[in-house]
């Protein structure tokens, strides 16, 4: 009878061993791709405007028309007026574009523009690309959302 | 010794317990949240139709049910919105292109949510549900009427009920028996010679006829199925009882579906579709005019003039972003349709916007095939399920309809 019991507390004591190497080579791995940039506010490719978007209501809801806000300023801090804005984009992982045309819609002051008809109708890895003209010169800029 | 030995017995117990999984279905939390998306309990409650203002209104729903169903609301007196909207057939006919007056192109969608759309028709072509309404009622092949007519029908047989919703009746005594811009030749002679305020009065009637029937459809809803009562249980812990108990099946179908099978990528939400328009490679009926979908669609709901932004709309502009903001163009809305609820599906074939498919087991072989489009490029890529998995799918599609 003893015998059993041994054998299964050494059954026990292996399986704790094997679960701790596991757990080591997995905390050890380097951490795979890391997926897009989520980053909310960004400095535009060729550095012209520091970018920030954002939904205007704060939460993104899939399936739903929404308007956000992009906020740019010069590099060194203040509110660009006047821009011309371009709306673009799709799911890369889908060949797809947008399922809506999202514009600019108001210039809401201190850099703030609606970019309003925005939907995102299905989860995954959105991007939105920004054509940006103002008096400093134009510039583009990507923001990545993932749902 | 003995006291060692059964605390190790236990734990040896536990760890078989953990590695057995005790025959529970297995859903990571990932997997929970998107089952807990799909669950009908999830649908909002239906928001007013602010471009319509009887739509909310019991007595416009009474007009509109009465006028759903009379045969009289056609050029001849036999098609009438339930030829092709069966009420004991979910509301659609099991045919794959339906028959009015004539032979359509398309299949007859089902109801159930209907009011939830931003978009009617397998293309789009309309964007209120009482617009959509006022379209078979002129199409040629469908109920074949014309807007003068109808006006001078509902003054006759229901003007009392009509104005005790919309108001008086416009002096119709100087209108054409038959006229309207999108009829026969005549018709449409007798339309271009009406005054242009008689026009708008035989307009305004035609409008508030759309707006009685999309009343009466806000009523018809989806209705709660075996999934919805099994997705219910899985987010509360609850044991499901009953039919609300999956097969193993069932279970691999919804694994697939949520996962492998990227079904839910499209299908999402509480009704089961995105309320987009995709090009899924599906083929050409022979036979069949051309379609290419959503990409002619586009014009016919800019020039409607019962579209959001026409004057025949209630309340204000807000309530025309869909319109104002959709897609107008480039490849990915040629041959693009609009993403099908699933619910009740099982049981209505055939499937597809043209009933391409007799059956679900073709519609996932399709899907898992994805072969290219005949025109524009298809969204989907190849799958390669197995025959269980196909069948699998199939048995958890069945679950909605239950």
């Amino acid at each position: 009878m003893a015998s059993i019991w041994r054998y299964i507390l050494a059954g026990l004591g292996l399986a704790a061993l094997l679960v701790g190497i596991v757990a080591a080579v997995y905390l050890t791995l380097p951490q795979s791709a890391s997926g897009p940039d989520l980053s909310r506010s960004k400095k535009t490719a060729n550095g012209l405007f520091v970018a920030s978007f954002e939904p205007e209501r704060g939460v993104v809801r899939q399936g739903e028309l929404q308007s956000w806000l992009l906020t740019l300023k010069t590099a060194a801090g203040a509110p660009v007026e006047g821009a011309a804005i371009t709306v673009s984009g799709g799911m890369p992982q889908h060949d797809h574009g947008l399922p809506t045309s999202p514009q600019a819609t108001d210039y809401l002051g201190q850099g703030r523009y609606r970019i309003d008809g925005v939907k995102f109708t299905m989860s995954g890895w959105w991007q939105l690309h920004f054509g940006i003209s103002a008096a400093a010169g134009s510039d583009s800029v990507v923001f990545n959302v993932v749902l | 010794m003995r006291r060692i030995a059964s605390i190790a017995s236990l734990l040896a117990l536990a760890a078989l317990a953990l590695l057995g999984g005790c025959g529970e279905p297995q859903f990571s939390d990932a997997e929970k949240k998107i089952i807990a998306s799909l669950a009908l309990n999830t649908l909002p409650s239906l928001k007013p139709d602010t471009t319509n203002q009887y739509g909310d209104v019991p007595a416009a729903a009474a007009l509109g049910s009465t006028l759903f169903f009379d045969a009289g609301m056609s050029r001849d007196g036999t098609v009438s919105c339930s030829t092709c909207h069966k009420i004991d057939r979910q509301f659609q006919d099991d045919l794959p292109q339906a028959v009015g007056v004539g032979h359509t192109n398309r299949r007859t969608m089902p109801l159930a949510g209907v009011a939830r759309n931003p978009w009617f028709f397998w293309d789009g072509r309309r964007d209120s549900l009482w617009a959509q309404a006022l379209t078979p009622l002129e199409n040629p092949l469908e109920q074949a009427g014309n807007r003068a007519a109808f006006a001078h029908y509902i003054k006759k047989r229901f003007g009392e009920r009509y104005e005790r919703i919309f108001g008086p009746m416009p002096d119709l005594s100087t209108v054409p028996a038959n006229a309207s811009p999108l009829g026969t030749d005549a018709e449409k002679a007798a339309w271009n010679a009406m005054p242009a305020g008689q026009q708008d009065d035989v307009n305004r009637v035609y409008a508030n006829i759309g707006k009685a029937l999309a009343a009466f459809e806000r009523s018809i809803e989806p209705e709660q199925t075996r999934f919805d009562r099994f997705a219910i249980d899985l987010a509360t812990g609850a044991k499901p009882e009953g039919d609300a108990a999956f097969s193993p099946e069932e279970i691999l179908g919804l694994k697939l579906f949520i996962g492998k099978a990227n079904c839910v990528t499209c299908h999402n939400g509480p009704r089961f579709t995105d309320n987009a328009f995709h090009n899924t490679g599906v083929p050409t009926v022979d036979g069949l005019p051309p379609d290419r979908g959503r990409v002619d669609a586009v014009a016919q709901v800019e020039a409607d003039p019962f579209n959001c932004l026409g004057k025949f709309r209630d309340g204000d502009e807000s309530a025309c972003r869909e319109l104002r903001f959709m897609v107008k163009g480039g490849p990915q809305i040629m041959r693009a349709y609009k993403t099908p609820s699933l619910r009740g599906a099982a049981s209505r074939p055939p499937y597809m916007h043209a009933g391409q498919f007799a059956t679900l087991d073709e519609v996932v072989a399709h899907y898992s095939k994805a072969p290219l489009s005949v025109e524009g490029v298809s969204e989907v890529h190849p799958l390669d399920l197995s025959d269980r998995e196909r069948a699998a799918l199939v048995a958890f599609l069945k679950t909605l309809s239950e």
